[in-house]
């Protein structure tokens, strides 16, 4: 893996109040995306506002294209032809661009999507949060592939996981999502920039050896292959059927195994190095309070109050949602009593959590259907009720 | 922490308050800011708000609940908003633009008239800055030093010595309330 530090043209250092949105955009430009391609769609419409004020002057381009559908595959050519790049969007937005993920996931394309959620299903609720989208974003397109998903919990981590997300989408060769939520995406609060000598970049990982002897899909060493840049003069082939090491369509069973096969192995093999969590008081807990995004950080305002109530309460924000954590989860499992699990949505990843952790301790779920964050006062109760 | 709200109409200058105060307290005042506007279809004209909490440690609630300061720059938007201040909470309002109720439980109130000392100096548009100066000044939230740092880039270049003079202007004339003990 090659690092880099960042382009300083394209990182704003300083300190700046700013809302999530902005902060996905300007953490993009610092890991050095070069385009983007996009349909404005509410709550994620700053996001790309702010890519077209901004991606010109560090000699990017910003395309707002016709459609969804159009948004990822101008993306996916954008970085076939070199670029780093990235689209935001939310919603029926969201399910539009389904199609060419899977694209993207079998021609083992990095890129980055952003979720700005809001509640649905279809067109639901505009201008209010949600966390609804996260098994969409784990299954949304047909077939058996993986990706990388991320939760930040704030403007801030809207621009640290934006990075983290493409140096990953690098490595793994991957779409990787920044699912973030309306509530974060409107919500102004300190965002630090730091100087660009200071951001570690993952570099695509170029082909360099003899032009007669590229192979786009015959994996290297760490079991990722090697990308060329359309025009550099190398002849390859890419598509979405299943293909051989060539990056021709070979439709048997034998080829569909190895391909897919792949897709899986890369990302589940490598679980241990993308996870990203951020745990507190665990080792004594016997209530483990899980969450992801905004929720995390309504949920220690929960844990705060059960702790001065006497419950040992630890807890665990998934910074990675997807791969979800299993072997930190089963681990923990055997130690504590309960895990509760509050989300905005009608009880998505904690579904994940139940099947790992099976008998081994009882798993709350405390669902939330949209449009606002919970009351801490209802996780709250769901801890007093776990620790009786 | 403190809550608080600011409130108008669409077009008074309302949301540019609460990013003014949430950018000076938390990049120059040493706090955490978190600010939050409303969004949908009710923001659009009529009543418009925008919420900030402002604390010591990391704010984990998003939104505000009960708010301890109400500034209100129009009539509709007190009527909406001032049965969520907390009963012994802080109103300030643009004395020509809203007539208050009688006052409720220990809410302290204060006014100032933001539009018309705006429009003594050029232009009435600056009004949400001499509101934010007089709030500045009668809250104690933080310096006026502190609070003027978070103006720029947050109205035009063109404008910004205007805005800060009205600035001045609102935050003396707080002085002098305080001063006065009404």
């Amino acid at each position: 893996m090659k690092k880099s530090k960042a382009d300083p043209k394209g990182v704003l250092t300083g300190s700046h109040f700013m809302d999530g949105d902005f902060a996905l955009a300007e953490g993009a430009l610092a890991a050095g995306c070069r385009y983007f391609g996009g349909y404005p769609i509410t709550p994620s419409t700053e996001t790309a506002e702010r890519f077209s004020e901004r991606i010109p002057y560090v000699g990017g381009v910003f395309i707002q294209m016709e459609d969804e559908l159009g948004s990822i595959a101008s993306l996916i050519g954008a970085v076939w032809g070199g670029k780093k790049a990235m689209t935001v969007t939310s919603g029926p937005g969201f399910s539009l661009m389904m199609e060419n993920i899977g694209l993207a996931c079998m021609m083992e394309t990095p890129l980055v999507i952003a979720n700005v959620q809001r509640g649905g299903p279809s067109t639901g609720l505009p201008t209010l949060t949600g966390q609804q989208d996260m098994m969409q974003a784990r299954w949304g397109s047909h077939g058996d592939y993986e990706i990388i998903a991320l939760s930040p919990d704030s403007p801030q981590e809207c621009f640290d996981l934006t990075i983290e997300a493409f140096n990953l989408s690098e490595i793994y060769r991957v779409p990787v999502f920044v699912m973030t939520d309306e509530c974060i995406g409107h919500m102004h609060e300190k965002v630090v920039i730091p100087p660009a000598e200071e951001i570690e970049l993952v570099e695509r990982k170029w082909y360099k050896g003899p032009k007669n002897k590229y192979l786009p899909y015959k994996n290297d060493t760490d079991g990722i292959p090697f990308m060329v840049k359309v025009g550099d003069g190398y002849r390859f082939h890419t598509t979405g059927l299943t293909r051989d090491e060539r990056g021709y369509p070979l439709l048997n069973a034998e080829c569909q195994a190895t391909c897919v096969s792949h897709l899986i192995d890369k990302i589940k093999d490598n679980a241990d190095k993308i996870i990203h969590l951020e745990e507190t008081d665990i080792d004594n807990a016997e209530i483990l309070v899980m969450s992801y995004g905004i929720t995390s950080r309504v949920s220690i305002k929960a844990v705060q109050e059960a702790k001065k109530a006497g419950i040992k309460v630890g807890t665990m924000q998934l910074k990675t949602v997807w791969p979800f954590p299993e072997k930190r989860i089963k681990e923990l499992a055997g130690k504590v009593k309960a895990i509760v699990f509050p989300e905005i949505n009608a009880g998505q990843v904690v579904l994940e959590a139940e099947r790992v952790v099976g008998d081994k301790c009882e798993v709350v779920s405390v669902p939330h259907y949209g449009g606002w964050v919970h009351d801490p006062k209802v996780i709250l109760n769901a801890i007093k009720e776990a620790a009786k | 922490m403190t809550e608080i709200r600011f409130s108008g109409f669409g077009g008074q200058g309302i949301i540019r308050c609460a990013l003014i105060a949430g950018k000076a307290l938390s990049l120059y005042g040493n706090k955490f800011a978190t600010m939050n506007q409303s969004f949908g279809p009710e923001a659009r004209g009529s009543a418009c708000s925008s919420q900030l909490i402002v604390s010591d440690d990391r704010v984990l609630y998003p939104y505000i609940t009960v708010p301890e300061i109400l500034v209100s720059m129009s009539q509709e938007a007190y009527d909406k908003y001032e049965s969520d201040l907390k009963d012994d909470g802080l109103l300030i309002i643009d004395q020509d633009l809203v007539k208050p109720k009688p006052p409720r439980g220990k809410i302290k109130s204060y006014s100032v008239p933001a539009t018309r000392f705006a429009e003594d100096l050029g232009n009435r548009i600056t009004a949400n800055l001499v509101m934010m100066g007089f709030f500045t000044a009668v809250t104690k939230i933080t310096t006026s030093e502190v609070m003027k740092k978070g103006v720029p880039g947050l109205v035009p270049d063109r404008f910004l010595k205007l805005n800060l003079k009205a600035f001045d202007k609102g935050y003396e004339y707080g002085v002098e309330t305080l001063k006065k003990g009404t």
